[in-house]
């Protein structure tokens, strides 16, 4: 197992919260959430073998406690980026399933309209800045709007969320630099499942602690454990309050496990089937469900309920996709520049490519 | 009118465009406490502040993406890269991201960004430094490309550049910068558009196609020929994507010859889809093959001779315009 992981958990055993404090009903929600994003994780992955969706779909099964602690932390006037692991981020924002999986469908009415795929997804009502494929191409980014918060004197924080091995790319260590110059109200959000692709954390990083790779640049860095999603929860509370009083940018890795491959189509043959074993036993839904069940806030009956309404939804959602419309052929050239100009090339062509598939089809 | 400099028409418009918007900004290496590397930024931070003229550390990717980042949430900065042989630093933020995000998002997001670098060579910086990289950017749709010629033009379009909500490279050269032309006194607040080519000298007998540098090169060896009686028509591109078609069609239509003349580097130039672009919409209309000048094919190198000869210069100019009007009855 990930070094990093066996840590983290040491340091999770004593952590003690007092639930009789928290409202009952966002706790339960939580739960609601990690079980909407597996199931979702979970029908995506079966839709794609059922070729609904196309291209490289990259799943976040055994990450949902690290999104729905994060998640559940920010405040509607933040910004959030993420790299192409991201359909649970998106769901977890609020934003309705069923946009989410007509996106994967390459429909219409897909948050990106169709346009981005499962890669690429955006909803700027919610201020979800889209996911990128470019490995660490979020990051100068996420880095730019934190800094035209500051500029425009406006609240809130950006989260820029990434793979363990993105720290190893030069635009986060830029990045990193121009936060901490510019002091920018932004959270680096390294989720470290272990692997980039099929490299280990520790053949990837020399620094496998990835939370002190700020080190060089002043910028504080923490390590949580990713599987709980309280924990989660708590630091990211900690350290966007920071980042929007002091402007104090930060690093927070959330050290989890990835259920499945890299992506749908990776069999995974680089861990051995007693680490995959041992990953997903520590189900951070087993995990948080045990809490609410101690706490005494949920009983068994709850848990089949919420089940079976989470069906529901991701069901709807799947259905919501299926029976929305590609996009238009005629629209093939639409949104491809913001202010149209003379003589633009390719209008035309994309007018006439439409017509001869229309016609052919 | 009053003459001044495309350096000085570059640096009234950014304090144009400064006081004009609070969401404009500059950014970009050396432009502050330094000036800039070629002075065009001179002044602003004393009048503007360190909020609207940002000095950055040298990171182009990081400050690069930076920008376009702002920019989807509303900012309009101004970018300016030393040459444009540090732009290759930055060529993922640029064209993967930058030029994507509004089509790739389904519309949701603009890049309003400007990024000003000048290219060229001559200045005996040897090969990492005269580079012309316009034709990797004019492929990529997403982005638009210009590069003015003359004050006027360098003003007009930057501020069109600046009023844009796309991603916009606006292409400068080391060579041009003293150089001077006439503005408008009243600095009136004219813009040219993007998308469109302009005919800087009318003449009858061939067209010269060029853009930046090249055409004070064409409209000074046009005005050379006049001499011998050649009335020679000059297109002056200066948009490179959107390329302005009618415009260049037009004018071949009116001479039937055409010599195209750039500094970048002849295989896969600028020029050779302009030749493509002639020959797929006028071949009638053509009464000698179309030439290319353009720079050899080499690293520039540092030695004087040797640079001389590899640029672009205003003898191979005029050998090409001799070639392709052989046989032709000039002076009409």
């Amino acid at each position: 197992m990930n070094k990093a992981a066996e840590e983290v958990q040491a340091v999770v055993t004593d952590y003690q919260r007092n639930l009789a404090e928290e409202d009952a009903d966002t706790l339960r929600h939580y739960y609601h959430q990690l079980l909407l994003v597996r199931r979702f994780e979970e029908r995506t992955g079966e839709m794609y073998t059922k070729a609904r969706i196309g291209g490289y779909c990259h799943l976040n099964l055994g990450e949902e406690a690290t999104i729905v602690g994060l998640m559940s932390a920010l405040q509607p006037e933040d910004y959030i980026f993420t790299n192409y692991r991201e359909h649970g981020y998106i769901v977890a924002r609020g934003v309705e399933p069923g946009r989410i999986m007509a996106e994967l469908f390459g429909k219409e009415t897909g948050v990106s309209r169709g346009r981005g795929g499962s890669m690429h997804l955006f909803d700027i009502d919610s201020h979800f800045m889209g996911g990128y494929a470019i490995v660490g191409g979020q990051i100068p980014l996420a880095t730019g709007a934190a800094f035209a918060l500051k500029y425009q004197e406006r609240p809130g924080v950006v989260i820029c969320q990434m793979g363990d091995a993105t720290t190893n790319i030069g635009a986060w260590h830029e990045s990193l630099n121009i936060a901490k110059l510019y002091q920018l109200p932004i959270i680096y959000f390294v989720v470290n499942n272990g692997y980039g692709m099929g490299t280990t954390v520790e053949r990837g990083s020399a620094e496998p602690d990835l939370y002190k790779k700020g080190c060089a640049f002043r910028i504080h860095g923490e390590r949580v454990e990713g599987r709980d999603l309280l924990a989660v929860r708590d630091v990211t509370r900690r350290l966007r309050e920071r980042a929007e009083q002091e402007h104090e940018p930060a690093i927070l890795e959330a050290v989890s496990y990835r259920f499945r491959g890299h992506s749908v189509v990776d069999p995974a043959r680089y861990r051995s089937e007693e680490e995959v074993r041992e990953g997903r036993a520590d189900d951070p839904l087993k995990r948080y469900a045990t809490v609410l069940l101690d706490s005494s806030l949920i009983d068994e009956e709850w848990l089949k309920q919420v089940a079976d309404q989470v069906d529901q939804e991701v069901q709807d959602a799947i259905d919501f996709a299926n029976d929305s419309p590609d996009p238009k052929l005629e629209d093939l050239f639409t949104y491809m520049y913001a202010t149209p100009v003379a003589n633009t090339p390719g209008a035309s062509e994309a007018i006439a490519a439409a017509e001869q598939a229309g016609g052919k089809g | 009118m009053s003459v001044i400099t495309y350096r000085q028409a570059l640096n009234e418009t950014l304090r144009e465009e400064l006081r004009r918007d609070d969401n404009v900004f500059l950014m970009g290496e050396e432009i502050g406490i330094f000036e800039g590397s070629y002075k065009v930024t001179a002044g602003l931070l004393q009048e503007f502040g360190a909020k609207r003229v940002v000095d950055t550390p040298i990171a182009e990717e990081g400050f690069v993406g930076l920008a376009a980042g702002a920019a989807m949430l509303g900012l309009r900065p101004v970018v300016e890269i030393m040459t444009i042989n540090f732009i290759l630093l930055a060529i993922d933020q640029v064209v993967n991201h930058a030029a994507k995000i509004h089509y790739m998002f389904g519309g949701q997001a603009r890049v309003p960004m400007v990024i000003r670098t000048p290219g060229g060579g001559g200045q005996q910086l040897a090969a990492t430094h005269s580079q012309n990289f316009e034709a990797w950017f004019a492929y990529v749709p997403g982005l638009k490309v210009l590069a003015p010629a003359t004050p006027y033009d360098a003003k007009g379009m930057l501020r069109s550049a600046i009023r844009d909500d796309d991603p916009v490279i606006f292409l400068e050269n080391l060579a041009l910068y003293n150089t001077r032309g006439e503005v408008p006194d009243d600095a009136g607040d004219y813009t040219i558009p993007i998308g469109l080519a302009d005919v800087k000298k009318e003449g009858t007998d061939l067209t010269i196609i060029a853009y930046s540098r090249m055409t004070v090169l064409a409209l000074d060896i046009a005005r050379r020929l006049e001499d011998e009686g050649i009335n020679a028509e000059v297109v002056d591109v200066r948009s490179l994507r959107p390329l302005d078609k009618e415009t260049i069609l037009n004018s071949v239509k009116k001479t039937n010859r055409v010599v195209i003349v750039e500094e970048d580097w002849r295989s896969y130039g600028i020029g050779a889809e302009i030749a493509a672009t002639i020959q797929e919409e006028a071949f009638d209309y053509l009464d000698a093959p179309i030439r290319r000048v353009a720079g050899i094919e080499v690293p520039l190198p540092y030695a004087k001779v040797l640079e001389r000869a590899a640029l672009p210069s205003a003898q191979h100019l005029l050998d090409a315009i001799h070639t392709t009007l052989e046989g032709a009855q000039v002076g009409r």
